[in-house]
């Protein structure tokens, strides 16, 4: 069955999945980012307030 | 309702589609001006005298050089129509037809945004205030205004590529104090006869699209008399650092002998004749470029090594607190 609306060429294809896989990447990258910057904001102290 | 109404276009229409590679995003953010932003917010950084714990420092330069990234991708988005008639500018990804405007303008403002909050979190509102005026400053106020408007647009609009030492101090101290605005005014003087050194051989470029480059609007004469009296205020502000104790003395040997070399090539054009000026104006161009990484670079050799600050210990030196 032939498609109906915008038909993307191979090419486009190609470039929309290596969007979105960089995407991805940014994403993950941000979720250690934001991980490593709760840690350093805590600082030593987390492990060492009273319970 | 007509069945012509109801039907579906089925034309394969690929304009619509995103048609940008990644390559294309990351030259949104104009990859060169970004590096430039980055080397100067790092020596800001280093030369603080708080040292950031190293996690916040690598967030506060990525915000900052994400920041200089998105006004670049702001600049491109506005500027597109003017982009397609310059020589150097006709391949960018809009004028190109790889990434489309709205595409640009969506990705510009995520990333500002993005960049400010983050910078805000990680570190302290004052700098986050300062980066997103920086932005601002280098999307509305230079871009949108001044830009097409005078031919002091690149002097006014030259803050935005000046702020980052300030941000990146701000960022490390919570505070804005005389060494940041030093290295801001460093780069401010230097931005105008860096382009109108660039502008005097691309200004039929320029006069195309309808921009007042000084060249353009005031004749070469003006321009490389404006240049000289810029590069004679520009190299005792490179000296400045060490005069008022916050650089020491290889600052202080390459601030002197590589201004020396700026005031001759200015003096060399302004004074020079017909032919000259082209080859004598991009040599000048290129060594602008030598001229301000040097400078930054000795300062940041300085407090990597941990050479002393030259101590003349006239001057307390003033500052806000955040």
């Amino acid at each position: 069955m032939e498609e109906e609306g915008i038909v993307l060429t191979e090419e486009q294809k190609r470039r929309r999945r290596m969007r979105s896989i960089a995407i991805g990447i940014a994403l993950g990258a941000l979720v250690v980012l934001f991980y490593l910057i709760t840690i350093a904001r805590l600082g030593p102290g987390v492990s060492d307030r009273p319970l | 309702m007509s069945e012509a109404g109801i039907e579906m276009n089925t034309t394969v229409d690929t304009t619509l589609a995103g048609r940008g590679g990644v390559g294309d995003f990351v030259a949104l953010l104009k990859p060169r001006v970004m590096s430039l932003v980055v080397f100067t917010a790092v020596v800001a950084l280093a030369a603080a005298p708080v040292t950031p714990h190293p996690i916040i420092a690598i967030t506060a330069i990525l915000c900052i050089a994400i920041g200089a990234g998105a006004a670049g991708a702001l600049n491109m988005w506005y500027d597109s129509d003017i982009d397609q008639i310059m020589t150097r500018t006709r391949e960018r990804p809009i004028p190109a037809g790889m990434v489309g405007r709205d595409e640009a303008l969506a990705f510009g403002m995520i990333l500002s945004a993005f960049s400010v909050v983050v910078l805000g979190l990680a570190t302290n509102w004052l700098a986050a205030g300062l980066l997103g005026f920086t932005i601002f400053f280098y999307a509305v106020i230079y871009t949108m205004w001044l830009k097409r408007s005078t031919p002091q647009n690149i002097v006014i609009g030259g803050a935005a590529g000046a702020f980052p030492p300030i941000v990146a101090w701000a960022a490390a101290t919570g505070t804005v104090t005389l060494e940041p605005v030093v290295l801001f005014l460093i780069i401010f003087f230097w931005t105008p006869p860096h382009f109108w050194a660039l502008a005097l051989v691309r200004s039929g470029d320029y006069a195309r699209a309808g921009v007042p480059m000084l060249p353009v609007v005031a004749g070469v004469d003006e321009t490389r008399r404006q240049i000289f009296l810029y590069s004679l205020i520009l190299v005792p502000l490179g000296i400045a650092p060490a005069v008022l104790g916050f650089a020491g003395w290889l600052y202080l040997t390459v601030s002197v002998v590589l201004g020396a070399v700026f005031l001759g090539l200015a003096w060399r054009l302004y004074t020079g004749k017909g032919d000259a000026i082209g080859p004598v104006a991009r040599r000048l161009f290129a060594f602008s470029i030598l001229y301000l990484f040097a400078v930054y670079a000795a300062l940041f050799i300085e407090q990597i090594v941990g050479l002393p600050p030259i101590k003349f210990a006239f001057l307390s030196l003033p500052g806000i607190t955040a």
